[in-house]
């Protein structure tokens, strides 16, 4: 009797607890199985990232031109023990050793495995940076023109209409060579000065970023836009206004945490796009300055042999597609567990 | 209609007018000139600016620029540096009409896949069916051209040897400009890059597709049609249909603008001689005129793109007035 007791209480409680929708979101992320392995295989590629030098057998840069194109688990008979004879190279130097290249080597006797782990970094890197600068520029924006109203608003989405006409990737191939131009030539310029050290602290991916970011901050301006113009007129709001907030703590506190929300969801269903980007950008030769290893820039080296050694092209695009998948079911779940329109359809 | 086409069309003319400006003076800014070496030598100064004035290099920037803008009006795109007997006229003749080829057909590729897998899955909501091709559209989004097009070449012209592996199966004149030869050469040859941009295109088409008929299918309108006892095929293919294709309709304009970008990586993956390639053969060289032209003919195609899609969207939803 008292354990059934105990049992309805405990029962009696969660019926009456709240859930915020918050709460609701979570729960039905978690429900969604694919989704939470995506986000699941995302972590552990961050965590792979961060430490990279523990999981890569060896550095991103160590070549070994004897070790070139080594074809994958080529090294030594993984079956039989260590056997110095079954290895091709065994005179090469010591540090080396004799070990299994997992999956080859390039062109220059680089462990391919080591540069694929190093080249997470750069691809998160990127879904990081443009999504974060895409969404800053996209946020304050489109809130600015939404809250505003009137001929600022006009004016500001006039710009970014004007923006969509133009054919932005051409031209931003266009200054991505500028720049790297006028950095190899040097600047007296102290803005650029800064920037050039900025670019090379950044890998050389900077200029990437920035152009990744401003490809995709319109769609996000529109979408704040929208967000706000919704909720400006909203009770809440109103009552913050009548209670004498000033338009910043109304922009600050009231539309930007609401508007937020959709903004980071379209964001991370953009981050697969931003990964394609740089990987092309690398892919025709404008992304990361070699050595450092991007998935595109390996694609594009190893292209040119793909008769013979295949392995050179289908690793490297092989992680790109991985994480982007792992992105795109952990996007689409994010989307199905915050759109509450869609909850209880699926 | 034909008044708010024409105002877009006048909309358009400053747009198009401020990117060649951005572009021109982009490219003019870029340190060194076209004429600063012969082969691995430097070229001598005094015939360095003799060439820079045959090519009026040496007038002030707005001076070209005018002078690029007159020229433009009167259909001349300007010279070539490199090869002094060819125009960029000609250029843009030879590989225009690979470009659009390219991105036509993958349009209708992923249009003719995608619609109808997006409507079998949303006809077949939450069945084993529709799991399938939901998982099978998110892992043809998440392969990139950049990947998918070495795995074709790889497993369908290496291994198989079924494909030719490079170049376009045909080169211009073209009839109407831009109308293939129906050859089995032409095919065999786009067959590959026309996938590799066309399976990714409609894995998103597919997607939306299944979104707005599910979104459709449970509206008011859909029951009263079925409660008045029409046949399902007339509920679906009648009514449902044209509503469900609104959002479809919408990412037209990216999704050309995602042709323009794919073919940039297509065009260099599979050694095309279209738009993309020459442009990015040409970011290294200081081709003034090539690179202002491209990037204009680019943005004529987006604009005329979205121009279509507004035209469209409003055939397709009487509720959008444009006056």
């Amino acid at each position: 009797m008292t354990a059934d007791k105990k049992i309805d209480v405990k029962n009696a409680k969660k019926i009456g607890e709240s859930r915020s929708p918050m709460q609701d979101a979570l729960r039905e992320f978690q429900r969604n199985k694919i989704a939470v392995a995506g986000m699941l295989f995302v972590f552990f590629v961050v965590f792979v990232a961060v430490l990279a030098p523990v999981f890569a057998p060896y550095g991103f840069e160590v070549q070994n031109l004897r070790n070139n194109r080594a074809k994958p688990m080529e090294g030594y008979d993984v079956l039989e023990s260590f056997a110095e004879e079954n290895c091709h190279w065994y005179d090469t130097p010591l540090e080396w050793g004799c070990t299994v290249f997992i999956a080859g080597s390039d062109a220059l006797g680089r462990d391919l495995f080591s540069r694929i782990i190093y080249g997470t970094r750069v691809s998160l890197a990127v879904a990081l940076a443009a999504s974060s600068v895409s969404l800053v520029i996209g946020l304050i924006y489109g809130t600015v023109s939404g809250y505003s109203g009137g001929n600022v608003d006009n004016m500001m989405m006039r710009l970014v209409d004007f923006l969509y006409g133009i054919p932005l990737l051409p031209i931003i191939i266009l200054m991505t060579v500028y720049f790297n131009a006028v950095s190899r030539q040097g600047s007296e310029s102290p803005l650029m000065i800064w920037l050039i050290k900025l670019d090379s602290a950044a890998g050389g991916l900077l200029f990437v970023f920035i152009a990744i970011g401003a490809l995709n901050w319109l769609g996000m301006a529109r979408l704040a836009r929208g967000q706000v113009l919704s909720y400006k007129e909203k009770e809440f709001v109103e009552a913050a206004r009548a209670l004498g907030a000033g338009n910043g703590h109304i922009i600050f506190k009231h539309l930007i945490p609401n508007v937020l929300g959709p903004l980071l969801i379209a964001e991370s269903m953009a981050i697969p796009g931003y990964i394609f980007l740089e990987a092309a950008l690398s892919f025709i030769g404008l992304g990361v300055t070699p050595p450092t290893p991007s998935w595109g820039a390996m694609i594009n080296e190893g292209y040119s042999g793909l008769r013979s050694n295949p392995h050179l092209v289908l690793y490297p695009g092989f992680a790109l597609s991985t994480l982007t998948l792992a992105f795109n079911f952990m996007g689409d779940g994010l989307r199905d567990a915050f759109d509450t329109r869609l909850r209880g359809r699926n | 209609m034909t008044k708010y086409i024409i105002r877009r069309l006048l909309m358009a003319i400053p747009v198009i007018l401020l990117m060649i400006l951005a572009t021109f003076v982009l490219v003019q800014a870029m340190p060194g000139g076209p004429f600063d070496a012969v082969g691995q030598k430097s070229m001598p100064e005094h015939i360095r600016i003799l060439l820079e004035r045959r090519y009026g290099l040496d007038k002030p920037l707005y001076e070209q620029f005018f002078l690029y803008l007159g020229n433009l009006l009167k259909g001349d795109f300007g010279p070539l540096f490199r090869q002094p007997a060819q125009t960029v006229n000609d250029i843009i003749a030879q590989t225009f009409p690979v470009s659009i080829q390219l991105g036509l057909m993958s349009v209708v590729v992923g249009f003719v896949l995608g619609i109808p897998l997006g409507i079998i899955a949303a006809l077949n909501h939450n069945t084993i069916i529709d799991y399938i091709t939901t998982f099978l559209a998110v892992i043809s989004v998440s392969v990139p051209t950049l990947v998918l097009g070495p795995i074709l070449i790889y497993t369908f012209g290496v291994k198989l040897n079924w494909l030719p592996i490079a170049f376009w199966g045909a080169d211009p004149p073209f009839t109407l400009g831009f109308l293939p030869p129906l050859t089995s050469t032409f095919f065999r040859h786009a067959a590959m890059p026309v996938f590799s941009i066309g399976t990714g295109m409609a894995a998103g088409i597919a997607r939306l597709t299944r979104a707005g008929l599910l979104d459709v299918l449970s509206a008011d309108y859909v029951r009263t049609a079925r409660a008045k006892g029409l046949q399902e095929r007339v509920v679906i293919v009648t009514h449902a249909l044209k509503n469900s294709l609104i959002p479809v309709v919408t990412i037209l304009g990216p999704l050309l603008a995602g042709a323009v970008t794919g073919s940039f990586i297509t065009e260099q993956i599979f050694a095309l001689n279209g738009m993309g390639r020459r442009f990015v053969n040409s970011i290294g060289q200081r081709e003034y005129f090539l690179q202002t032209s491209l990037v204009l003919v680019y943005g004529l195609l987006l604009i005329s793109g979205n121009l279509l899609v507004d035209v469209l969207y409003a055939w397709l939803d009487p509720r959008i007035r444009y006056d």
